[in-house]
């Protein structure tokens, strides 16, 4: 494949994954305008677009996917390791919603 | 010292080692900074969404028309912009400079009409009577949330069109180089991706039902 079909081939792969892109955005509006779109669940469902559109734009337009594996694994475990590290207070939030037990109102 | 070359200079001796993960340094601290961004825009995220589960009365405002329907061409606007960088970045690598150029610009003008349209949607909800500590629907955190979130990301944007002008025409004068602009296009998806999650998060959970 000469320099000018390798250029066409990824272009047309960029053309595709920016398609993927907005096809995946309309699914979001999609699910927040469905008859089940309320709730945690909702906010699950659309966490889950959304973690899969970031996943194939850093994959694909970030070239983390032609990248070496350690600028793969650096950028991968140090990025999950603090997104999950900051997940530590969503049950306080629940309990706060849900009432504390044996809690007096004054 | 294994992999080390010595070097004589003319003033001194210089010490050279293979770049790390055989990437320029200057992409790799781009990373870097990308990756303790994203920590900052998750660690903003994840406190609305503690604040939000906590309060009873959470505002529900962003109808269809306009918000939504502003909000899509914004994201379309965002989306297409990363294309067209990626375009000029692929340019730029083949040393075809009187195509990178015209498509950095493009997506400069992206970006700038982004901003435009998220300026405008912040003026019609402080028309309607959002401040930062109060709204007329409930909960008075909601516009220090909505602003802050919204704000910090337009703020990025707003350097990121600078960047994009001052970039393109430096590299149209030889000045930097098709790596410069591949930096660029790194920072700029980075963006991107943040608005894949404020959208969500912010705008979707927040859609008036009535």
């Amino acid at each position: 494949m000469n320099t000018t079909e390798k250029q066409s081939s990824g272009l047309h792969r960029d053309i595709v994954v920016y398609l993927s892109l907005l096809a995946l955005a309309a699914l979001q509006i999609i699910q927040a305008y469905s008859a089940s779109g309320e709730g945690r669940g909702l906010a699950a469902r659309l966490l889950v677009v959304a973690m899969v559109q970031a996943f194939i734009a850093v994959l694909f337009f970030m070239h983390l996917k032609s990248a070496r594996s350690s600028l793969v694994w650096f950028v991968t475990v140090f990025t999950l390791f603090a997104l999950a590290a900051m997940q530590y207070g969503w049950t306080d939030s629940f309990r706060i919603i849900d009432g504390v037990p044996f809690a007096h109102l004054h | 010292m294994s992999e080390a070359n010595v070097t004589m200079a003319g003033e001194g001796v210089a010490l050279s080692e293979g770049s790390p993960f055989s990437i320029p340094t200057k992409k790799l601290v781009m990373w870097l900074f990308i990756i303790s961004d994203s920590m900052t825009f998750a660690a903003v995220l994840v406190a609305y969404g503690f604040l939000r589960n906590a309060t009873p009365h959470w505002p529900e405002p962003f109808k269809f028309s306009p918000s939504i329907i502003n909000v899509m061409v914004m994201t379309f606007i965002l989306i297409t912009s990363s294309l067209t960088i990626l375009i000029g970045v692929r340019a730029a690598k083949a040393g075809d400079q009187s195509k990178a150029f015209p498509w950095i610009l493009i997506t400069a003008a992206g970006g700038l009409i982004f901003a435009l349209l998220h300026i405008h949607e912040w003026l019609g909800l402080i028309n309607e009577g959002v401040r930062l500590l109060q709204n007329p629907w409930g909960s008075g955190l909601f516009g220090a949330a909505f602003f802050s979130i919204t704000g910090l990301h337009l703020l990025h944007v707003t350097a990121g069109v600078v960047a994009l002008v001052v970039v393109g025409f430096r590299y149209k004068s030889g000045r930097y180089n098709a790596d410069d602009v591949d930096l660029l296009g790194l920072y700029w998806h980075f963006v991107d991706i943040v608005w894949m999650f404020v959208v969500p998060l912010v705008y979707l959970l927040s859609i008036a039902r009535s």
